[in-house]
C-alpha cells in the first residue's frame, strides 16, 4: 500500500499523515454502533408525528404550518420510478421519524456538557469536536504546518444536532453557523425568508417528505463581504435502528462572501435498510462563492445487498446574484441506493456552476446521480466532470440536465462523463439531457465507457503491486480530476475510500 | 398521483377516439392474428402523450388525434432526384400501390409482393416477420404508433431478397388528397449472403406512418437512403425495426428537409457476432413550425459488433431539432464498439436543439462513447473564408455543408450521395439568408 499512496500524496504531507489515512483501510470501517439510551417518536408517519417533531424542536407556528402543508402535499404524491434503481418498496409506516439520545432531552449549553458517549462516537469517527483539532482524525497533522486549518463542525446524531464548534470565533466574523433548529428559534427572519425558496416544499417526493419531517441540520449565514474564517462542516451519523434521518441544510452567502462547506456521513451496519432523505439549499447573492464538498460514506449494505442506507437527496444552489460561483464536489462511495442530483440554477449573469463527482458502486450498490445546470443568466458557465465506477454487481448511472434558456446568451457548458467497469456483472449508464435554446451558447458533452486498461494494470503489476493495489492506483488516476477539486483533508479520505470501496472487486 | 391517473385516462380516451374511427383490414388468418395482437398492444400501451418520457421533446398530439391535419398540395419545383440512377420504382399514392406509375415488380435476386395482396394468401413467409420485429422493439421502450401501424396498415411491400440485387428499390410516396392519412408497412427479408439497397423518397402524405421491418441474415447487407419531403406541411412518424445476424451490415441515412413534424425511430438489434450497424441523419430546418426528431435505440447483444450513430442538424428561424439516441450493451456483448455523435448548428438565436444521448452498459470490455455539441457557426471560419474573398452568404453555405459532411459520408454510393448533395444545395438556395 505504501507505494500506492506515496504516488498520490501531495507535497508537504508527512509519513504519519499517510499512515493515518492508510489505517482507514479495511472494509466498511464505520459499521459499529453506539449503545446509548434513545428516545423515539412513535413508529410510523402521521400528522401527529409532524406536530411532535415540530414541538420537540420548540418551533413557532409558521414552521409547523409549513410542515403540515408539506405533509398534506406529500400524501398526494407518487414515489418517483424513473431512476435506474431497484429496491423493495419502502414502508413509510415502518420507520421512526425522530430519535434522540435521552441525554439530549435538555439541550446542553455547550459541547462540554454533551454525554461523553456521544462525544466518543465522534472521536472514534475521527471527527474532532474539540476546537483545536482538525478534521479527518489525522493525528499529528497539527504539527505539520504552523497554522493548522480550522474546521468548525456541526455534529448531527440521528435526529438532533449535538452542538457546533467554533461558535464564538465565527460569530466574531459575523458568520452564523448553528443547527437549523436553533436557527429557527434564534434567526427566524432569515430562515423564514429563505427556507424552501430554492427547493419548494413540494418539489419532489423525497424533498416534500423532508419538508414535513426534517428534524435538524445545519444553518449557515455568511454576511456581506465576508470570507468565512474557517471551513464549516456537518457530520451526519445515523445510529438508531429502523430510523430515518431527515436533515435540512440552508446556506446563505450574502454579497461578496465565501464559504467552503464539508459534509460527511456514516452509519452502523444493520440488516435492515434505513432511509435518509435530505435537502440542501444554497443561496448566493452577487459575487458570492460556495464550495460544497461531500464525502458520502453511508453503510452500503453487505455484499449480498442486505441492509444499507437508501439515500434520497435533493441539493440545489440558487445563484440569485451576478458573478456568483458554486462548486459541488462529491465522492459517493456509500449507500445501498443513491438518488442525488446536486444542481445549480444559474440565474445571475456571469455566474458559474461546477460539479465534480466520483460515484463508486460495488457489490449490490445502486447509484443514480448527476447534476442539473440550468442556465438562465447571460454568460453563465458550467462544467461537469463525472466519474462513475462500477464493480461487483453494482449499477451506476449518471443522469444530468444542461439547459440553456433563450435568455442565457453567450453561455457555456462542458460536460464529461466517464464510466469505468470492473468486472462483467455490473453496469454503467449515462442519461444526459441537453436542451439548447439560443445559438450564442456552446454546449459540449462527452461520455466514454471503458474497462480498466490492461496495459496500465500490467505496468503496475510489473512494478510489484498486487492486483488490488494496481486497480486502486489506476482508479485513483481515473478520478484525479475530481479528487483535486476536494479540500485537502477530504481528498485524503476520499482517496483511501476509493481503494476501500473497491476492495474485493478484482478477480 | 391524481395527475398521473388523469394522464392515463386522457391517454385512454385519446386512444379510444382514434381506434373508434379505424377498422381492422380484411385478410387471411396469419395477418389477422398479427393485426389483432397489434391492436391489443395499442390498447394496452395507449397512444403517446406529451408527458411520456419518450415524447418529452416532441409533441405527439397530431399523430394521435383522430383526423390528420391538412397538408396543402404543392407543385414540386425540384428537379428529379437520382435521374441517372437505374432504380426499380414502387409508387404509392395516398397509401395505395400505383401499378401504372411503378416499374414491373420483378428483378433478379428478389421477390416483391404487395402487402394488400399477400394479406389475402393463406400461407405467407411474412408471417414470421410481420409485426415480429416491431414487438421486439417494444421491449425497452413503448412505441404505440408502430403497433398502430402494424394493426391498420393496408399496403406496403414484402420483399424477399435472395441474392445480390443490382439496382436499388425506390419506394416513392405521393399524395393527391390534402388530408391523406397513410399507414404503410414493409417487410424486408434478406437471405444469407444477399444484399439490397432501398431508397425512400417523395412528399409522403398529410400524415404518414411507416414501419419497415428488416431481417438481415448472416453475411448479408442492407443499405437504406431516405429523403423526406420539403416545403409543405406533412407530418411523418417512421419506424425501422431491424435485426442483424453474424457479419451482416445495416446502413441507413436520412435527409430531412422541412415538413412540419418528423419523428424517425430506428431500432436496431445486433444479434450476431461481428455485425455492423450505421445510422446517420442530416437535417436542415427552417421556421418555427419545423420540428424534426431522430430517436435511435441500438442493442448490442453479441460479440464484437460495431455501431455508429451520426446525426447533424442545421436549424434556423426558430426550428427545433431533437435527438434521442441510446446504446444498450448487454452482458455478453463484449468487445462492443459503440459510437454516437449528435451535433446541431443553430443559425440564429430562436432555434433549438434538444438531446438525450444515452448509454446503458452491462459488459466490461467495451469502448463506447458519445458526444453532443451545440453552437452557432464559427465566426473565425466565416471570417477566414470572407478574407479569402468568399461572400458571407456563400461562406455560410460552405460551412453548413462542411458541418453536414460527416453524416453525408455515411452514404457509400457516390451517385446516391451526389443526389443528396444536390438536394441540400437546392435547400440552401431556397432558404439561405
Amino acid at each position: 500500500m505504501d507505494t500506492l499512496h506515496q504516488v498520490d500524496v501531495k507535497e508537504g504531507v508527512d509519513q504519519d499523515t499517510v499512515d493515518a489515512v492508510q489505517a482507514l483501510s479495511g472494509t466498511y470501517k464505520h459499521g459499529w454502533n453506539t449503545d446509548i439510551e434513545m428516545e423515539y417518536a412513535p413508529l410510523g408517519l402521521s400528522e401527529d408525528i409532524v406536530r411532535l417533531i415540530s414541538k420537540k424542536n420548540e418551533e413557532p407556528q409558521w414552521m409547523l404550518d409549513w410542515r403540515l402543508e408539506a405533509y398534506a402535499r406529500w400524501l398526494t404524491m407518487k414515489e418517483p420510478d424513473w431512476a435506474m434503481v431497484d429496491y423493495p418498496k419502502i414502508d413509510f409506516q415502518d420507520q421512526y421519524y425522530y430519535a434522540r439520545p435521552k441525554s439530549m432531552e435538555v439541550k446542553p449549553k455547550s459541547l462540554d456538557e454533551v454525554d461523553p458517549k456521544l462525544l466518543e462516537t465522534y472521536a472514534k469517527l475521527g471527527i474532532p469536536l474539540k476546537e483545536q483539532a482538525i478534521l479527518a482524525g489525522v493525528e499529528g497533522a497539527e504539527e505539520m504546518s504552523d497554522a493548522p486549518r480550522k474546521v468548525a463542525v456541526d455534529a448531527v446524531f440521528d435526529s438532533v444536532s449535538l452542538g457546533t464548534t467554533f461558535k464564538d470565533e465565527l460569530s466574531k466574523a459575523g458568520v452564523i453557523f448553528c443547527s437549523i433548529s436553533e436557527a429557527i428559534k434564534n434567526h427566524p427572519e432569515l430562515v423564514r425568508k429563505y427556507l424552501g425558496t430554492v427547493i419548494p416544499a413540494a418539489d419532489n417526493y423525497y424533498a416534500c417528505l423532508n419538508a414535513a419531517v426534517f428534524s435538524d441540520g445545519s444553518f449557515v449565514y455568511i454576511p456581506k463581504g465576508t470570507k468565512c474564517p474557517m471551513e464549516l462542516s456537518t457530520y451526519f451519523r445515523i445510529n438508531a435502528e429502523n430510523t430515518g434521518q431527515f436533515e435540512r441544510t440552508l446556506i446563505i452567502a450574502d454579497e461578496g462572501s465565501f464559504v467552503s462547506y464539508l459534509e460527511g456521513c456514516t452509519a452502523p451496519k444493520r440488516d435492515i435498510a434505513q432511509l435518509h432523505a435530505a435537502c440542501v439549499e444554497l443561496i448566493l447573492m452577487d459575487d458570492a462563492e460556495i464550495k460544497y464538498s461531500t464525502v458520502q460514506n453511508w453503510f452500503p449494505g453487505d455484499e449480498n445487498g442486505v441492509g444499507g442506507i437508501y439515500n434520497f437527496v435533493t441539493k440545489r444552489a440558487d445563484c440569485r446574484g451576478d458573478r456568483t460561483k458554486v462548486m459541488w464536489t462529491q465522492v459517493e462511495t456509500g449507500s445501498a441506493v443513491t438518488w442525488k442530483y446536486p444542481s445549480c440554477i444559474l440565474r445571475g449573469d456571469d455566474s458559474q456552476g461546477e460539479f465534480y463527482s466520483i460515484a463508486i458502486a460495488n457489490n449490490m450498490q445502486q447509484a443514480d446521480t448527476g447534476t442539473k445546470m440550468i442556465h438562465l443568466g447571460k454568460r453563465t458557465k458550467s462544467r461537469i466532470v463525472s466519474k462513475g465506477i462500477s464493480a461487483g454487481k453494482a449499477q451506476n448511472t449518471y443522469r444530468g440536465l444542461v439547459s440553456m434558456h433563450p435568455k442565457a446568451k453567450e453561455s457555456r457548458n462542458y460536460t464529461q462523463c466517464d464510466s469505468l467497469l470492473i468486472g462483467d456483472k455490473c453496469g454503467a449508464h449515462t442519461v444526459p439531457y441537453i436542451e439548447v435554446k439560443n445559438n450564442s451558447s456552446r454546449v459540449e458533452h462527452e461520455a466514454t465507457t471503458s474497462k480498466v486498461d490492461d496495459d496500465q494494470l500490467f505496468y503496475c503489476r510489473s512494478r510489484g503491486m498486487d492486483e488490488e493495489e494496481a486497480v486502486a492506483l489506476v482508479v485513483n488516476g481515473f478520478c484525479k480530476e475530481v479528487l483535486q477539486a476536494l479540500p485537502m483533508e477530504f481528498a485524503m479520505e476520499a482517496q483511501a475510500l476509493v481503494a476501500i470501496s473497491l476492495e474485493g472487486s478484482v478477480g | 398521483m391524481a395527475l398521473a391517473r388523469k394522464i392515463i385516462q386522457v391517454k385512454q380516451d385519446a386512444t379510444d377516439a382514434r381506434l373508434s374511427l379505424l377498422d381492422l383490414p380484411d385478410g387471411a388468418t396469419w395477418i389477422t392474428e398479427a393485426r389483432n395482437a397489434a391492436m391489443s398492444r395499442v390498447k394496452k400501451m395507449s397512444l403517446p402523450h406529451g408527458r411520456d418520457e419518450y415524447w418529452k421533446f416532441t409533441k405527439p398530439d397530431t399523430f394521435v388525434q383522430p383526423e390528420a391535419l391538412k397538408a396543402p398540395l404543392f407543385d414540386n419545383d425540384e428537379g428529379p432526384l437520382w435521374a441517372d440512377v437505374d432504380r426499380l420504382k414502387v409508387v404509392f399514392v395516398d397509401g395505395i400501390f400505383d401499378a401504372e406509375a411503378s416499374d414491373d415488380l420483378s428483378s433478379e435476386g428478389l421477390v416483391i409482393e404487395r402487402l394488400a395482396v399477400a394479406a389475402l394468401k393463406d400461407i405467407h413467409w411474412a408471417k414470421d416477420l410481420y409485426g415480429v420485429l416491431e414487438i421486439r422493439g417494444q421491449d425497452a421502450v413503448q412505441r404505440p404508433l408502430a403497433a398502430l401501424n402494424t394493426a391498420f396498415a393496408t399496403d406496403g411491400i414484402l420483399v424477399h431478397v435472395t441474392g445480390k440485387v443490382s439496382k436499388p428499390l425506390n419506394l416513392i410516396y405521393l399524395y393527391n388528397s390534402e388530408t391523406s392519412d397513410v399507414n404503410l408497412h414493409h417487410c424486408i427479408k434478406i437471405d444469407a449472403g444477399a444484399e439490397v439497397t432501398i431508397l425512400e423518397t417523395g412528399p409522403g402524405a398529410a400524415r404518414l406512418n411507416t414501419v419497415m421491418e428488416v431481417d438481415i441474415a448472416d453475411n448479408s447487407a442492407f443499405h437504406h437512403i431516405r429523403v423526406q419531403g420539403r416545403d409543405h406541411e406533412r407530418r411523418a412518424v417512421t419506424g425501422i425495426f431491424t435485426r442483424l445476424g453474424h457479419e451482416s451490415t445495416f446502413k441507413s441515412f436520412t435527409l430531412t428537409m422541412n415538413g412540419v413534424l418528423t419523428r424517425n425511430e430506428c431500432v436496431i438489434e445486433l444479434t450476431g457476432d461481428n455485425a455492423i450497424a450505421h445510422v446517420a441523419g442530416a437535417c436542415v430546418g427552417d421556421g418555427k413550425d419545423f420540428h424534426q426528431d431522430d430517436t435511435v435505440f441500438i442493442t448490442h447483444d453479441s460479440f464484437n459488433c460495431e455501431s455508429r450513430q451520426v446525426f447533424k442538424k442545421v436549424l434556423r428561424n426558430g426550428a427545433t431539432g431533437v435527438f434521442q439516441g441510446k446504446i444498450l450493451v448487454k452482458k455478453d456483448a463484449q468487445k462492443t464498439d459503440g459510437y454516437q455523435i449528435s451535433q446541431a448548428l443553430l443559425l440564429d438565436d430562436n432555434s433549438q436543439f434538444l438531446a438525450k444521448p444515452e448509454l446503458e452498459i452491462y459488459a466490461d470490455d467495451v469502448a463506447c462513447s458519445h458526444g453532443s455539441t451545440t453552437g452557432a457557426i464559427d465566426e473565425n471560419s466565416l471570417f477566414y473564408l470572407q478574407s479569402r474573398g468568399v461572400p458571407k452568404a456563400e461562406a455560410t453555405d460552405l460551412l453548413v455543408l462542411a458541418f453536414l459532411a460527416e453524416a453525408l459520408q455515411e452514404i457509400e454510393d457516390t451517385m446516391l450521395a451526389e443526389g443528396i448533395l444536390e438536394r441540400l444545395n437546392g435547400w440552401l438556395a431556397r432558404h439561405g439568408h
